[in-house]
């Protein structure tokens, strides 16, 4: 795939939220819209998100993740969205240029219209909330554990304690239980669940893995590999309970414990964040504080629901077309004037043609060697001669001005440029 | 004697919470749901409780190892043991195309286990 030097509108990040702003930024008439994605296929997190209850509201369908993820995947190319792979954006600026990083066209800089940021969210880490203790290996993210145990085939657990009752948290309490570990509970530091109560029902309850809320881990321990946990109970102000510690034996903790958006390339890009949500200030249009700049999904602010990631990649995708749109047609009203036979330069180096039709506009120059005799300065298209100026001589020492008057302007809003050449009479 | 039973739904993401009223071992009455589906939900949950399940099987030559997979309805809860074993013993060749049958009647469930997804051989 050849890359263009300038895109109408350019997603970064092809998980739901940048498809979806992909497919409705093509479907409003934006002319060149190309994804990026840093991994080797298409789809974000859905690929590994292999459990159903995704599309309930869009499709009407309770599919899994991955299924949720090819339908619009499959509509996306289905329109002519350029899609590139294995390439990681390093640097977006304020007047929406792109520096990225790809295994097949290397250092590229792209130039959009119109960006629409759908980079999605991480996982807070062991570090972020800092739990005391020894440092070995089987401390995961719930998602690190989904990844491994869903698309690469391997099984990090045999036994398993959960910090957090967050979504991810609780389906990975399922999916290790699937595929033979042994769950032995899931802790949550509030006084209630931070996932979904469906999932309470069909991951934790259904397969008797206890919870037990304000509840954290108090100390890991192990030396190579994690050996045990100790768990204890907390006050309201999440003060540790002396005498309710408990060391709960295991070989891994998984951390499911909250999302922060992915926002280094927006704070880049001079785009404002909320300290709440860590994700751009929006508008009802998901633009950005920089203007053509839009942002849709995890990226924004971490959503329940696909669906809903969905929608917003919609309504982001179709008002960054538009913007793109409102862009080009600007664009396209001005026309360069190139210095041709014996002109060095033109002022001005672009014209606005509408503006030909409200007043005569003057073009200055100077020319590159002096003529000694009388000349043409004869102003072009390429093809047709618009005006002409009759001089005794030129010299490079005095300006030369041509007046394009508004009676051209026929013959100018046809052009795509305008050319000078000064030639002997 | 009538007895109460308090379930979550699950049929979509909204949770309601609902109250199963069962007599002599019939489910009599369902209170707190908002759609036909929570009603559905709370009456199966008492006398034929189901789930969908999702997993994966392996895959020679995939662009993956594994191909994900899910049963096309929501099977028995007391067979998902059963069933996941079953499905446990499926390698599939690549390529793979989203919604082929992997397992036909699951168990004799009269529910298929598609893929969930086109699984490319490898390149």
């Amino acid at each position: 795939m050849a890359l263009k030097n300038i895109y109408d509108v350019v997603v970064v990040g092809s998980g739901p939220g940048g498809v979806a702003a992909a497919i409705e930024a093509k479907k409003n008439g934006a002319d060149d819209v190309l994804i990026i994605e840093r991994d080797y296929e298409l789809g974000g997190i859905l690929v590994q998100c292999i459990h159903n209850g995704f599309g309930l509201e869009l499709l009407k369908e309770d599919l899994p993740g991955p299924a949720y993820a090819q339908h619009f995947i499959e509509e996306m190319l289905s329109l002519g969205v350029e899609a590139l792979l294995n390439t990681m954006v390093l640097d977006i600026t304020p007047n929406r240029h792109l520096f990225v990083s790809s295994k097949e066209h290397g250092y590229v800089e792209i130039e959009a219209r119109a960006i629409v940021l759908a980079m999605g969210c991480r996982e807070r880490t062991r570090p972020q909330i800092r739990i005391p203790g020894m440092r070995p290996n089987g401390v995961f993210t719930a998602g690190t554990a989904q990844r491994w145990v869903n698309v690469e085939g391997y099984m990090p657990a045999k036994d398993v304690v959960i910090l957090g009752s967050g979504d991810i948290g609780m389906i990975m309490a399922r999916r290790l239980t699937f595929e033979g570990a042994k769950v032995e509970r899931v802790l949550e530091i509030q006084s209630y669940l931070s996932g979904l109560s469906r999932n309470l029902v069909q991951c934790l309850q259904d397969y008797n893995i206890p919870l037990q809320l304000n509840h954290t881990v108090k100390r890991i321990m192990g030396k190579n590999r994690v050996e045990a946990v100790e768990a204890v109970q907390v006050d309201e102000k999440w003060n540790f309970i002396p005498g309710t510690e408990e060391i709960i034996p295991c070989d891994t903790l998984l951390l499911s414990v909250g999302l922060i958006p992915e926002n280094e390339l927006s704070r880049k890009a001079g785009v404002k964040l909320d300290p709440i949500t860590g994700g751009p200030y929006v508008d009802e249009t998901f633009q950005t504080n920089v203007p053509g700049i839009f942002a849709a999904g995890n990226v924004v602010h971490v959503y329940d629901l696909v669906d809903w990631v969905s929608e917003a990649g919609f309504e982001a995708g179709k008002r960054a077309a538009q913007y793109a749109i409102s862009l080009r047609n600007a664009e396209a009203r001005y026309i360069p004037l190139k210095a041709g036979k014996n002109v060095r330069y033109v002022v001005p180096h672009k014209l606005d043609k509408s503006s030909l039709a409200q007043e005569d506009i003057r073009l200055q120059m100077r020319v590159t060697r002096p003529i000694e005799q009388p000349v043409w300065i004869e102003v072009h298209d390429g093809e047709n001669l618009i005006t002409r100026k009759a001089e005794k001589y030129v010299r490079p020492g005095e300006m030369v001005t041509v007046v394009l008057k508004t009676k051209n302007y026929s013959d100018v809003s046809k052009a795509n440029s305008l050319t000078i050449d000064i030639n002997p009479r | 004697m009538a007895e109460e039973v308090n379930l979550i739904c699950t049929a979509c993401p909204q949770g309601c919470t609902l109250t199963a009223v069962i007599e002599n071992g019939e489910v009599i009455e369902v209170r707190g749901y908002n759609c036909k589906k929570g009603l559905d939900y709370g009456v199966a949950e008492m006398t034929d409780p189901r789930r969908m399940v999702a997993t994966t099987v392996k895959v020679k030559n995939g662009f993956h190892p594994l191909l994900p997979v899910y049963t096309e309805r929501p099977v028995p809860k007391p067979l998902i043991p059963q069933i996941l074993d079953e499905i446990r013993k499926v390698e599939v060749t690549a390529p793979v195309k989203m919604k082929s049958v992997i397992v036909e009647n699951v168990l004799g469930t009269g529910v298929n286990v598609l893929a969930s997804r086109d699984m490319p051989a490898k390149q």
